[in-house]
Parts: C-alpha cells; structure tokens; sequence
C-alpha cells in the first residue's frame, strides 16, 4: 500500500505517493524526475547516488525516502541556481574529471560537501573526502585537477562575493 | 568536453534515465546450473500474475544472433540448453519491478544436469557434452601462423627463453549498468535506446531477432556511461527488452543489475601464454613463438577477433622477423568473454614484455637499451603484412627514461625498491569491417541552414571518451568557427549515417577524417557562394574566425552569417558529406585470419613503474607510473592526458588487484566491492606524456589514444617487481599470497644453492 510522503529536495516542497521502503534513490529518480543521482551496483560501493542530506554527504541507495521527510535534501541538479555552476561543478565541468559522467553526480556532491566544510583542503583530505566514490575512466589524476580548480573558483567567489559586500572592498 | 556542463548538473541523460508513458519494467530469469538441458519450461502461473504483460522465452524469439558473421550463437532466450550460471531463459515485463520478481519465481524450469567444464585446458579435451554441439572439443577457432623462419630465428639465437605465462579474467566494470529502453510505437516500428558502444550493430541484431525490417527499428544511443569494450556488441540484455516490447506492445525497460553486468560480462578472458623468444649476442629478437589458449566461456561474441588480435599485435611492436602463433579460443561454462581496452592484445603483451626483461637480464644488456635495438623503422610492413605509417615510440622510451630517472634509478634503487620499464601499442581502427562489405566506415553529413548553425548528424558513439567533442572540434576548425556553432546529431540509426561504432580504437581516424572531409565539402559552397558575390575566385578565399576574407583583398570579407545567407541563394538549404575508408593497401594478408591486425595506423606507448615490495606482507605499492603515448597528435590534450591515466589505471587494476574469481561455474565476486576496482585510495601518481608522431593519414596527424597504454602497465609492473626483490611473477594480478609464495620460492632454491655449495 502506498503511503503520501512529503520531501524538500532543491529548496522546493514535493510530495510522492510511495510503498513504505522505497529507496531515496528511486523515488528521486521515478517519482521526482530527478535522473542526476545514478544506480551504479547493489552493494552501495560506488557512490554514483550520493546527495546532501543536511548538508551531509549520503548515499541515497541506502536511505529509504520516508525517513527524511523534514530533512533538506539536495540533489546534483539543485545544488547551483539554474543557469549556474557551483565551483566543484566547474572544477569537473573544466579539469577532465567528468569523462562518461556517470559517477560525476556522487563526486561533485562529495567535493561540495568537502569544500563546503573545508575550502582549502590537502590532498590526503581529498583523497579521503572522495575516497566512497568509484569512477572507472579517469584514474582520478584529472579528479584532483578539477578539484584544485573547484578550489580556486570557490577562492573567487568568495573574494567577489566580499567586494560586493557593503562595506567590502 | 562540450559535453561536460550538463554531465557536472545532472542533467545528461543515460538509458536508465529515461521512461516513457505506460513503460513496463523488465526482469530476467537467468539459469542456476553451468550446463543443462531444458526440458520444459512452464510460464503459466508468472502469465496468470496480477500486473504480468508478458512472458517471453525462446519460442517468442527463436533466431541467434551475434557481433561476428561467423559466431550467430546467442539467442535472446537459451533454445534447447543452457550453457552457464546466469544464461538467459525467459524475461517478465509487467506494470512494476515487484511484480515482475515475484513473476519470476512462478516460472517453472525443468532441467536435466550436464556435465560442465570449466577450465580451457580441459575443455578443450572433451570428448563429450560439447557446449555447441557444432563445436567439436569445445573449440570455437583456433589459428595456426607463422611468418618467416621460426626455426631459422632460433637457430641464429645466442639466448633462447620459454615459459608460461597466466592472467586473470577481468571486467570492464563500467559505472554504467547496462539498461535498454524498448518502445512499440503505432505503425509496427519499434525504437530503442541503449547503453551501447555499437548502434548500428544493435540494429541489425534486433532487426534479426524481432524478424523486423531494420527500417522499421531504430536505435538510438543516450549518454553512455563507459564502455571499454562491454557495450561493443549486443547484449542480451538489449534484444530481451526488444522482444518484450514487441510482445506487450508496451515500452519496456530493463536494467541490469550489477551482477547481470558480470554475467553478461564480455570482459578480457583468462589466458594461457606459453611464450618462446630468441635473441642473438647483439640484442636483436631472431625469433618469437607463443601459443595462446583463451577461456572464451559459452557463447562466441568477438571471441575469434579476441585470440586473432593476440597473435597479429604480438610481433609488430619490434622489428621481428620471424614469428609463430597458435591461438585457440576454447568455449567453457562461463559467461562470454568478449572485447575489452586493448582487445586481445594485453595478456600475451605482459608476458611479451616480462620475457624481455628475463632476456635483457641474460644478455646483460639495459632494458630500455634492449628495447631500443628492437625498433621498427616506419614506413615499413612487420612480418605478418601490418603497415606501419607512424612509429613514435623511440620517442616514447625517451620520454619515460628520462622523466622517471630511469638511468639513475635503474639496478640502483635501495633493496625492496625497483623500477621496470615496458611497452604496447594498439591498433587505430580496424582495416576491415566486421561485416565484409564496401561500405564506408563512417559516412557523416553536415547541415547548414539559415540560422548559420552548422549541424553535423555523425553515427559515432561518445561513450565518455570524448568523441562528440572531437568532431566538434574539427569541423569547427575546418569551417573557421567557433566550435559553439557547431550542432551535433549523433549515434541514431534514423537521423545519422552508419559509423560502425566505438570499439577498436577507430572513431577519431575515422569519423575524424571524414568529418574533415565533410567540413571541407561545406566550406568550398561557402566560398564559391561569396566569390561570386566579390566576382572572383573560391580559392582565393578562406574563413577565419567567423569571418570569410579574401586572401588577395582583405577588403573583400564578410561574416559566416552574411556568406551562409548568400550561399543559401537559390539553393536552401547545404549539405556535405564526407566518409571514410581504410585505404587498401593497409587491410592486410590473404591468409585465415589476416583480417584482424590490419589498421590504417597504430599507436605506440611505453612506461616505467616506480615500485616497493613488502617483503613481510607481499604487499606492493606503486610509487609512480610514467606513461608516454604516441598518438599521432593530441586533438584536445585534455582528453588524450585522461585517455592515456584511465588506460594506465584499468591495467593497473588488472595487474595488482582485479580478478573474477571462480568456483565451478559460480563468479565468487560479482560485485563491486567483491571484484575490488581501485578507489582514488588505492591509485598511485600515474604521470601521462603525450608524444606526437603526426600520422601522414591520420585527422591532422592524430591516431589512436585511448587503449593502447594499457596493455604496458601490467609487465612495467612485473617488471619493476623483479627489479625490487629479485622475483618474477608470471601470473597476473601480482596479489600478495602470490608475491610470498615467489619470494617463499626464492628462499628455498637460495638455501638449496647454499646446502648443495657446503656439501662440496
């Protein structure tokens, strides 16, 4: 039997008649029309499907939807205004870290989660924040370039964001 | 890559992401047993099913189907038998994926168990219970060449080296599942999108088994996400969901899971080296003979190409003048091997490469030095009729000499460390199409219409190498226009021209070069169109930077816009076309076999491996990989750095940690996590140097990237392992329990040598 349940992915309130131990995934991805979050193996080892939940990266294979009812839930395709790139996606959209794309949504939601928290990280903090994600064409050296430059756009934002502040530069 | 700001939002859309109104969804039933007969099979009570639309089993779907002309072995649904865990024997499609499960378990099989075989080696001794009735002994093809004097070549040998050689059975493990999109429209036409590296194939197989018209299929690819290899031929996967659409009349998607990927599989087969090599006093190979044995699993796919593609590559790197080769491809209870980044060249490669050291180390000459003295001299043809138009790998050796600290490092590094060098190379398309024929490999078309936007409808498939954006760029270049003009259609069997798709390296030769051709095709319109508006000659015009000037009269000019207008005159709208064909004479011998090996050009790559071995543990780490490829010249070095890193990346896997390990005919690890692909954690600095050969006949010089280095990663490895602790590893992935064992050896033929020496 389904059950209404009430979800705030992106900012906006959706609701989704759905069995009670849907998957997060598959509700994003069925019911919701959001396709940015991928399904990539069954043993939740990939982290193609990772969102922010509360700002905290998770993987949505393993979240069953009506648990997070009340919870701020964003996707890859909510994470910039429309029209914009947030800089972990211009860092994967610039630097060759997105090649098939297929598990690019899992890492630029890691690398937002990681600069977010972090705007400056080391390598080893890199490696460590991207460490649940898997992709199979890169080999990752072109993953630290684009986010070196996610960092560096993240830097310009920020120093932008300052000037234009009252009172700022 | 032009496609990269909508991959980073989301927004990209793969098979998996699309529906369609009133869309079932699919699942399969797939055999328990390695090797049975099926003697009934009941749907009855899955048909009877609340929410059931379909069941469909072989009798829906009888006609095979198969990637080569020669190997039509699959069918959507086994006929008769089943052939290995996982073998397809019915699908459900109904109104949701919980129905269609529990559908599944109301089907009723009834089989009788056949003895099955597992090893090739054995396999191939069968006397009884062939897998394929037709295929005696369980051999699907074996070859049998040779090219000068093998005997003669060993005759003049000063060191003579043989062993055996084993590697693993690997998967592609693309992060894309497999998933297909089947829609039954009104008209009886059927149109599907798949996660597929071969649209064209795919047509043709559905057309084959639906028995439709292929004029009344269509088959579009979306995004692919990755192939190397696993989507180069059709998958079970992408018919079943054809058949279910035509039966329910209904769209129906399937999506495979990530164990059905491993059991559709099509991955690098486990392989049997047993190699021989001669060397004279000088260092120069007098003589090379390997026989090669392939567990092909059940079904053919491109197995005969896999096991041809061994022999053909294994004497063309080095000038090599005699050459012997027996290859068998020997059918198993297995799921099908099939095509994957460096097809059929990388396992006799590793143990090709392996030997050289062996044989350097015996003859006391430097490795790299070794390899040096080897070189081919191009233009020139190897042995067995390849014709080699571009040849950067001295470059190549130089490159990572010098960038590794090879001279400084090498039989000097501190006990427990060590660096190995190797080399590859790989084919830049194949010379000859799958299915013989005259036609193009790749024809495209470009459209120019009044908005001045420049589409290009090329049936290439990007699949996350960067295809797409390459076309972009050369017409663009071509044109003299910013690449954002430029639109593209592609990879869909009713808008596009046939291109035969992303296997063998071949897309950026070919689609390339015939996008040249179309590009120039168009821009000669443009200029005739705005010559005569000034009254004078077309090739006294050129377009650059969106402008159109005269080259005599820079007076004389006007915007792309405006000459695009002035073209249109009269005309409407322009079209160009532009194809490609592997010239003749570089499509190989006469002799069985010769088909495969023949490209219009080849790739060259070589690398060194920085390693330390715990002795303790057996543990590896890889310090850093230095690969230099030679690809002609790198159209966007972005894309080529990422080609080249991914390559080094995937056989890094292969030689360290992947395996599909079995038990009888049971895969003990189809998993991600189980099959163990290497995180970021897990990746060593692997450092890519891009060598520029210009191929006479490559677009603007540029020729194969994306698989070639691959196959240097494994015995640069193995290689730097002997340098490290003295011992040779001839069975790949180099895992801990087998770098102990090697080293446990190594111990006790030490303390034998001491015993016996005390004894004197």
């Amino acid at each position: 039997m389904k059950e209404l349940i009430r979800l705030r992915v992106n900012g906006e309130l959706r609701e989704a008649a759905v069995e009670p131990q849907k998957l997060l995934l598959d509700v994003l991805r069925e019911d919701l029309a959001l396709t940015g979050a991928k399904r990539g193996c069954d043993d939740s080892s990939c982290g193609a499907c990772a969102i922010l939940i509360d700002g905290v990266p998770m993987l949505s294979c393993v979240a069953i939807a009506s648990c997070y009812q009340g919870a701020e839930i964003c996707t890859v395709e909510g994470i910039a205004p429309p029209g914009t790139l947030d800089p972990a996606q211009q860092g994967f959209a610039e630097g060759g870290g997105s090649q098939c794309g297929f598990c690019t949504a899992g890492f630029v939601i890691s690398t937002k989660a990681l600069l977010d928290g972090n705007p400056n990280p080391s390598l080893e903090e890199i490696r460590e924040a991207l460490s649940g994600n898997l992709c199979r064409c890169t080999g990752y050296m072109q993953i630290y370039d684009s986010v070196k430059i996610a960092i560096e756009r993240g830097e310009a934002a920020r120093s932008a964001e300052v000037a234009r502040a009252p009172g700022g530069r | 890559m032009s496609d990269a700001p909508k991959k980073v939002c989301g927004l990209s859309k793969y098979a998996d992401d699309l529906s369609a109104p009133g869309m079932l969804i699919g699942r399969i039933l797939h055999s328990p047993h390695a090797h049975a007969r099926i003697r009934s099979i009941d749907t009855s009570k899955a048909e009877a099913l609340e929410g059931v639309k379909g069941v469909a089993t072989s009798k829906d779907a009888p006609n095979t189907y198969g990637i080569l002309p020669i190997g039509h072995d699959e069918r959507a649904f086994a006929l008769g038998k089943v052939r290995f865990i996982g073998d397809n024997v019915a699908a459900v499609a109904a109104v949701s994926a919980e129905i269609a499960e529990r559908a599944l378990d109301l089907i009723e099989v009834d089989y009788e168990i056949l003895p099955a075989y597992f090893d090739p080696l054995e396999s191939m001794k069968a006397e009884t219970n062939w897998i394929h009735e037709d295929k005696p002994h369980n051999i699907e093809k074996e070859y049998h060449h040779e090219f000068g004097s093998v005997e003669e070549g060993f005759a003049q040998a000063a060191f003579v080296r043989e062993q055996r050689y084993y590697a693993g059975e690997v998967n592609h493990a693309a992060m894309e599942p497999n998933a297909t999109l089947a829609i039954w429209e009104p008209g009886d036409r059927l149109t599907v999108h798949s996660s597929t590296q071969v649209p064209f194939s795919v047509h043709r197989s559905i057309s084959e088994v639906c028995e439709m018209p292929m004029s009344r299929v269509r088959v579009i690819k979306p995004m692919v996400g990755g192939g190397f290899g696993a989507k180069s031929e059709p998958i079970p996967i992408e018919v079943e969901a054809a058949v279910l659409a035509k039966m329910t009349k209904r769209p129906v998607k399937l999506l495979y899971t990530r164990e059905e990927v491993f059991l559709a599989h099509r991955g690098r087969p486990r392989t049997i080296v047993d190699l021989k090599m001669g060397f004279t006093s000088e260092g120069k190979i007098s003589a090379v003979a390997a026989r090669v044995v392939q567990d092909g699993g059940a079904y053919c796919g491109f197995g005969p190409v896999t096991v041809l593609y061994s022999g053909a590559l294994l004497g063309a790197i080095y000038d090599t003048p005699n050459v012997r080769f027996d290859g068998y491809r020997v059918i198993t209870n297995k799921p099908a091997c099939g095509a994957m980044r460096g097809h059929g060249t990388v396992n006799v490669r590793f143990a090709f490469e392996s030997m050289l050291d062996e044989l350097a180390r015996d003859a006391g000459i430097d490795p790299a030095e070794l390899r040096r003295r080897n070189l081919l001299h191009a233009p020139c043809r190897t042995a067995n009729g390849l014709r080699v138009t571009s040849y950067g790998l001295p470059e190549c050796i130089e490159k990572v000499v010098e960038r590794s600290g090879w001279n400084e490092k090498k039989g000097k590094l501190p006990p427990g460390r060590g660096i190995g060098i190797a080399c590859s190379h790989y084919v830049s398309g194949a010379a000859n199409p799958i299915v013989r024929s005259n036609l193009p490999h790749t024809t495209v078309h470009i459209k120019l219409d009044r908005d001045a936007g420049v589409t290009l409808y090329s049936g290439a498939s990007e699949i996350g190498q960067g295809s797409d954006t390459m076309q972009i760029q050369i017409v663009a270049e071509v044109l003299g226009v910013r690449p954002s003009r430029i639109k593209l259609v592609s990879a869909d069997t009713e808008l596009t021209p046939v291109d035969l798709g992303s296997y063998s390296s071949r897309v950026t030769f070919m689609a390339g070069n015939a996008c040249i051709e179309a590009a120039q095709g168009m821009r000669d319109q443009i200029l005739a169109a705005v010559a005569e508006k000034f009254r004078s000659r077309p090739a006294d015009f050129e377009i650059r930077d969106e402008m159109v000037v005269s080259k005599s009269d820079p007076s004389q000019r006007m915007s792309f816009d405006e000459a695009v207008l002035c073209a249109l005159d009269f005309h409407g709208a322009l079209v160009a076309k532009g194809t490609y064909t592997p010239p003749e004479d570089s499509r190989g011998g006469k002799f069985k076999g010769a088909g495969v090996g023949p490209a219009p050009s080849y790739s060259y790559s070589a690398q060194t491996a920085e390693v330390s071995v715990d002795t303790e543990t057996g543990h590896v780490t890889i310090h850093r990989i230095v690969a230099a490829h030679d690809c002609g010249r790198a159209l966007n070095p972005l894309t080529v750095h990422g080609q080249i890193i991914g390559s080094v990346y995937m056989g890094l896997g292969q030689a360290m940690q992947e395996e599909m390990v079995w038990d009888g005919g049971r895969l003990m690890n189809p998993g991600l996590l189980e099959y163990r692909i290497a995180s970021i954690v897990e990746t060593p600095p692997i450092e890519s140097i891009i060598v520029e050969s210009h191929d006479p006949e490559g677009p603007f010089g540029a020729k194969e990237a994306g698989e070639g280095s691959l196959a240097a990663t494994i015995p640069a490895v193995a290689n730097a392992i002997f340098d490290a602790v003295g011992v040779r590893l001839r069975e790949v992935p180099f895992t801990p329990d087998r770098i102990l064992t090697a080293l446990q050896e190594k111990r006790k033929q030490e303390r034998a040598a001491k015993t016996i020496g005390g004894a004197r």
